[in-house]
């Protein structure tokens, strides 16, 4: 392991994360009880998504500047583990939304047919989908620099629609979702400062574990490629 | 002189009284505050994992989601190292 400081940084992150996660005090809401504990979880995916997503731009950006073909590695294996990030919050965020806006005196496709509307959960659908684009056009291409420099360039289109569809419109329309009126979990009126402690270093400790994955999945393609070389 | 000595008395005295007065006030604001605590208790209160909490089974729950999260971070440094490796021998 070359490196290895920002690794058990990350190590020693997360099981603070996981212990002051389950044994801090958190306020007492209503509806929303002890699964405001999520937000150290789930909240936190969308964070290590936000900044992998970005690492993976700025890839793109010094590939279509350089044509060093290490940068389109890096910028495709950072959109990846965002991908994954994306995805395990979009999961985690419709298991807690189902114990906590769901209407349990409904039948359950009503109370699904509200909770589709929610502009946050479409957004959130839309941006995804323009990644997983990113992935199938990469991939489908063979010849080394065409594929490189079409998904650089696609790349910096999806960064940028990442901004309407899960920064901008979910604000502009009526959501459930909180963190409408400012940055969500940053703003000092929606996050309680007892949860500061463990929610900062939280999402520090998810992103140096993107990372980390991440660069054994660059190194690892690294050395596939050098192989092909041979 | 006279006068001096009169308005010292009078000071302490007044003094005395303000002192009162804070206290009224406090014990009137303790009363309101138990008051509307006890009515927000009997209303609707979060329902949090307390008994979890007491009976300590809440940290069964941290023991097995650290074992899996240590667990998986150790496979992670595992294949850092086979990764390393292979750097080496190429």
């Amino acid at each position: 392991m070359h490196k290895s400081w920002w690794k058990i940084a990350s190590i020693l992150l997360l099981i603070y994360t996981f212990i002051g996660g389950f044994l801090m005090d958190v306020p007492r809401l209503l509806a929303l009880e002890e699964t405001i504990r999520n937000l150290y979880f789930h909240v936190c995916m969308w964070f290590a998504m936000m900044i992998l997503f970005t690492i993976s731009v700025v890839n793109s950006i010094r590939y279509l500047r350089t044509f060093n073909l290490k940068y389109d590695i890096y910028a495709r294996q950072y959109a990846a583990v965002g991908i994954v990030m994306g995805v395990l919050g979009y999961a985690t965020g419709a298991i807690w939304m189902t114990y906590t806006w769901a209407d349990p005196n409904n039948p359950a496709f009503q109370s699904f047919g509200a909770l589709a509307r929610e502009p946050k959960l479409i957004g959130a659908a839309i941006a995804l989908l323009i990644y997983f684009a990113y992935m199938v056009l990469r991939d489908s291409i063979n010849d080394m620099d065409k594929r490189a420099r079409i998904s650089s360039v696609y790349n910096i289109f999806a960064y940028a629609m990442l901004f309407p569809s899960i920064w901008i419109l979910p604000r502009v329309m009526d959501s459930l979702h909180p963190g409408r009126e400012g940055n969500p979990a940053l703003n000092t009126s929606d996050i309680d400062s007892s949860m500061r402690i463990v929610f900062y270093p939280a999402v520090i400790g998810w992103t140096l574990l993107g990372v980390w994955i991440t660069t054994l999945k660059i190194r690892l393609n690294l050395l596939k490629e050098k192989k092909m070389m041979q | 002189m006279d006068y001096n000595l009169k308005n010292k008395v009078e000071l302490i005295k007044r003094k005395k009284d303000d002192a009162m007065r804070i206290f009224q006030k406090l014990i009137l604001l303790l009363a309101m505050m138990a008051t509307s605590t006890f009515i927000f208790a009997q209303d609707k209160d979060a329902q949090m994992a307390d008994t979890m909490r007491s009976n300590g089974r809440i940290y069964v729950v941290v023991a097995v989601v650290l074992t899996i999260l240590i667990g998986l971070l150790l496979y992670i440094v595992r294949l850092d190292k086979k990764i390393t490796n292979l750097e080496r021998s190429n």
